[in-house]
């Protein structure tokens, strides 16, 4: 087996056996970068020279003795809404193609302070606006398990560059669904946490009341570490909550025996693939047999979730991105008139046509007159959403549906139709307006041979249970030993 | 017919925080340019923002001073428009829910006291400084003021005229500055104003139409502008026309106002609340914490001093404006308790003319004062009891001013001590009479007015150490025998 396959787990015994280095292991990784960059396209800018000066420094932490630090040597990719200092981060968007963030994230410092070594910076959509990774300014980011299809989205760089094998772990983000649908799709492990239970400063700001950063990972082992690490109350963000972080890793053996697994009719809809309805049906029928209590539950306001999300996240987005103006950083139009015309034209330019849909309708819904009607009625729909889950959570521990309700389309399918796409979050965007955790965990194959993902939802702060059935699911099935045909 | 103006002041005021309202930055003027940001002040991507508590103890500070209800929750909300010297596109400011709300101030008025009523109090953050004048065909950005604290102060339309606005006004700034929330500064901008002003017909109840103005950076512009404007309003009605709702701008070289082109502004904010920020919760405790360390705010203090000291209302009004003075004035009494308006006039005439010439008063705190205030007391106790007369006692404040040692020692050293001997200054007396054969005769013959210069003539003889009522007196004795 090729070093750059390695999960953090396998990667740890490994370096700490000393039968690998961090140099080596870094290697491996940078060599598989771009053996197979052509055609998946999943890194936007690779940090080769500083990763090989964090390897050698997790190389002399690892021969020094002592226990080293949890990801001590590991390459791990950062979605490219997530700062690392001295590092271009475009955010996916030519309006700052050439921006070098001069301070790291809290995210991007813990896993430092871990020992992790940076390996690159990974594709997204435009500022995390999409469901394919179409939206990327740059090329968009491909399948591994079919180059014609999308890797989803908006992390999709961060999936598919663990499915890949170009790094052992990355990090991505969620705002509707962008680590849980790009993770299903590509069949790795995404979870994103509970909202406030990862801090977000330093990473690029879509919807900031939505937004969450979580791991993309081979399994939930190493799912279950990279949260550890990253959890955690940060002074810098003030929606971050002060809480302890719970040791993940600890209890993933516990079993789901007893565990009462909550299945909203209103997940099962008409129009899914078949295959996806089969194999998440399977799932729960596993989770079953291992010991879990299955209970039907309902989420009443579910439809109208996705109304409400594009409503804020919209509003939200709006106002976030008025700070790229041309004025101080990123990309600037030349040959303007005057104020008005920097801006207008700047944004024109610079911005992509989903990232302007999405301000465009920000801006109207914030607007004097309609406030009331759109913004402050979808904040109303957010509570009864957050209520519903709540009150299913008194009849169960976990939920459980499908991430998505396909398995990865082609390329351009539905870039014509935003609506279409929308669609293709109506599973994980509920979780995002009521702030819960969501896990997405490998369940099986299509006939194409394209991955579909089992979603597990949970209380606030309750990644631990989700983690541990994830695990319990996981350790029955191979799914995971299957690589793509790259 | 005649009009009745109705008019409310908005008030911006910069909170003397040591650091920026979201970031740790220095709050400090006169930097270099650009020189107190960070990536949180500059809007960079990613960063959020972090509430310093000292700016929600400040606001709370002004709030209980100006006698508001403090909400236990309130909301900061975003205000989005563009302008390069606004880093992030939006200013986080508080719109549905202030911090407090219903307050009043007690105007000042030449004894008058007349209540302003407060709509609203809230916090926000200031935008940076644009210079469209410096460089030919650029502008230039400095964002050391971008995230400074600001306390916006809204009264309700309860003024009646320019002057009362200018009463309205500095009555504010003295509680501000008193509370020591804020420099009141009005040139350094730490003190801004923007009036609402709007006429009808005397007797009328209904408001009429209002014109906001802006760009008032001084207490004469904001008087200057207000007359402008009633004036400009009423030539609109009287001749015919309507006044339009908009936002005119004060040109103080031409003293008028004039319509601020629709680009100046923008028309629509789309507040909504920030995402970044947590509800500010306030409880109980906190309010009290910060009411126990409130000062005793001036209109109180006013009333106080005229009541336990006997002050004239004059003389209270002076020495409360400010809270460093009136502190000073109680601890002169504290140190002479007996002549509390002998201190007064003291710290009127000669303390406060002092610290007025040597500009010892243009920061928020008097720091150097010509001398203690106990020594000042104790300089008063010495000419009640007749250690030394009035005059001597200016000298003695003079050698206490330049050498801060205190009054006694100054008088031993300097054998300044009253001369109340009755021989020593009956010698002195007939030295003097002797040597005026001709005065003494005018003065016997009727020239009363000549009293005077014997007086003098003995205080020079005894080096002004003489007590001036026993010369007098024996004088008097001395020339009638």
């Amino acid at each position: 087996m090729s070093y750059y396959a390695l999960t953090i787990h396998q990667a740890q015994e490994k370096l700490r056996s000393r039968e690998v280095s961090a140099v080596e292991l870094s290697q491996s990784v940078l060599t598989r970068i771009q053996d197979i960059d052509q055609p998946l396209h999943s890194y936007l800018t690779v940090c080769a020279e500083e990763a090989f000066a964090q390897a050698e420094a997790a190389d002399r932490t690892l021969a020094n003795g002592a226990t080293p630090p949890p990801l001590c040597g590991i390459p791990i990719a950062l979605k490219d809404v997530i700062l690392a200092q001295g590092v271009r981060s475009t955010a996916g968007s030519k309006i700052l193609e050439h921006f070098i963030a001069p301070y790291d994230a809290t995210v991007t410092q813990r896993l430092k302070e871990a020992g992790a070594v940076i390996i690159g910076k990974v594709n997204c959509d435009e500022f995390a606006m999409g469901s394919s990774n179409e939206n990327s300014a740059f090329d968009p980011c491909r399948n591994p398990w079919d180059t014609d299809r999308v890797p989803g989205g908006s992390s999709g760089g961060s999936a598919a560059c663990v499915a890949a094998d170009q790094a052992c772990a990355a990090l991505g983000t969620d705002t509707g669904g962008s680590i849980r649908l790009p993770a299903a799709f590509c069949g790795v492990v995404g979870l994103k946490p509970t909202y406030g239970r990862v801090s977000r400063f330093g990473v690029v700001a879509y919807a900031s009341s939505l937004d969450q950063v979580g791991p993309c990972t081979k399994d939930v082992w190493d799912c279950a570490l990279l949260l550890e690490v990253i959890a955690g109350y940060d002074p810098r963000d003030s929606t971050s909550i002060n809480r302890p972080t719970p040791s993940y890793t600890a209890h993933l053996e516990r079993g789901v025996s007893g565990l009462r697994i909550g299945i909203p009719q209103e997940y099962f809809i008409d129009g899914m693939q078949p295959e996806v309805e089969t194999a998440v049906r399977d799932a729960i029928a596993h989770l079953q047999v291992l010991g879990a209590e299955i209970v039907p539950i309902s989420l009443p306001h579910t439809e109208y979730a996705i109304a409400s999300y594009y409503i804020i996240a919209m509003a939200e987005a709006s106002s976030n991105l008025a700070r790229y103006d041309g004025v101080r950083y990123g990309y600037r139009a030349a040959e303007v008139e005057d104020l008005g015309d920097l801006y207008q034209t700047t944004r024109a330019q610079g911005f992509g046509s989903e990232v302007k849909r999405r301000i465009a309708l920000g801006t109207y819904v914030l607007s004097a007159g309609y406030y009331d009607a759109y913004y402050v009625k979808a904040q109303k729909v957010r509570t009864l959403i957050r209520q519903d889950f709540l009150s299913a959570f008194e009849a169960c521990d976990i939920i459980a549906t499908p991430v998505a309700p396909t398995t990865a389309f082609r390329l351009g399918e539905k870039l014509a139709d935003p609506l279409t796409m929308y669609l293709s979050d109506i599973f994980t965007i509920a979780v995002n307006l009521a702030g819960l955790p969501g896990l997405s965990v490998p369940c099986g194959f299509d006939q194409h041979g394209l991955p579909i993902g089992l979603q597990l939802l949970g209380r606030p702060f309750d990644e631990a249970v989700l983690l541990r059935t994830g695990y319990a699911y996981e350790q029955d099935h191979d799914w995971r030993t299957r690589k793509p045909p790259l | 017919m005649t009009y009745e103006s109705v008019i409310g002041l908005e008030v911006h005021a910069q909170l003397l925080t040591e650091s920026k309202i979201f970031c740790g930055c220095s709050t400090r003027f006169g930097a270099a340019p650009n020189q107190h940001t960070c990536p949180v002040c500059l809007g960079l991507p990613g960063v959020l923002p972090v509430l310093n508590k000292k700016v929600v103890d400040f606001a709370l500070r002004a709030a209980l001073a100006t006698h508001c209800t403090v909400a236990s929750t309130s909301r900061w909300a975003r205000k989005n428009y563009f302008y390069p010297d606004l880093p992030k596109g939006y200013q986080i400011s508080m719109y549905e829910l202030p911090i407090a709300e219903h307050g009043y101030v007690e105007v000042a008025d030449q004894g008058r006291a007349k209540k302003v009523r407060l709509t609203r109090i809230h916090m926000e953050e200031d935008a940076g400084k644009s210079i469209h004048d410096a460089e030919a065909g650029a502008s230039l950005v400095d964002l050391n003021r971008t995230g400074v604290p600001l306390l916006e102060i809204v009264s309700e339309p309860d003024i009646r005229s320019a002057a009362e606005a200018g009463h309205y006004l500095r009555s504010l700034r003295v509680l501000l500055q008193y509370i020591e929330v804020c420099d009141g500064n009005m040139e350094e901008g730490s003190l801004r104003c923007d009036a609402n002003v709007s006429i009808r017909p005397q007797g009328s109840a209904e408001l009429g139409t209002r014109t906001e103005i802006k760009n008032l950076n001084s207490f004469r512009a904001v008087e200057k502008a207000i007359e402008h404007e009633i004036q400009r309003q009423s030539e609109v009605v009287e001749t015919g026309g309507r006044v339009v709702q908009e936002t005119r701008l004060w040109d103080a070289d031409r003293e008028v106002t004039r319509p601020m082109r629709s680009k100046e502004f923008a028309h629509d904010y789309r507040y909504f609340p920030d995402p970044d920020l947590l509800p500010l919760v306030v409880d109980r405790a906190w309010v009290e914490h910060v009411q126990a360390d409130l000062p005793e705010l001036p209109a109180a203090r006013q009333t106080r001093f005229v009541h336990d000291y006997g002050l004239p209302a004059y003389d209270a009004e002076i020495l409360t404006a400010r809270k460093d003075v009136a502190d000073y004035f109680e601890a002169g009494v504290r140190a002479c308790p007996t002549a509390p308006k002998v201190v007064s006039n003291w710290v009127m005439d000669s303390v406060l003319r002092f610290v007025k010439e040597e500009k010892l008063d243009t920061a928020l705190k008097i720091e150097t004062w010509p001398c203690s205030p106990e020594h000042l007391g104790l300089l008063i106790g010495l000419i009640q009891n007749g250690t030394i007369s009035t005059t001597i006692a200016k000298t003695v404040y003079e050698e206490m001013r330049q050498t801060g040692s205190p009054p006694e020692e100054i008088i031993e050293t300097k054998g300044l001590r009253q001369v109340s001997d009755a021989d020593t200054l009956q010698a002195a007396i007939a030295e003097v009479l002797t040597a005026n054969p001709d005065k003494v005769e005018a003065y016997r013959g009727g020239r009363e007015k000549l009293l005077g210069f014997f007086v003098g003539q003995v205080m020079r003889a005894t080096q002004g150490k003489a007590n001036p009522q026993m010369v007098n007196t024996l004088l008097r004795q001395q020339l009638s025998q």
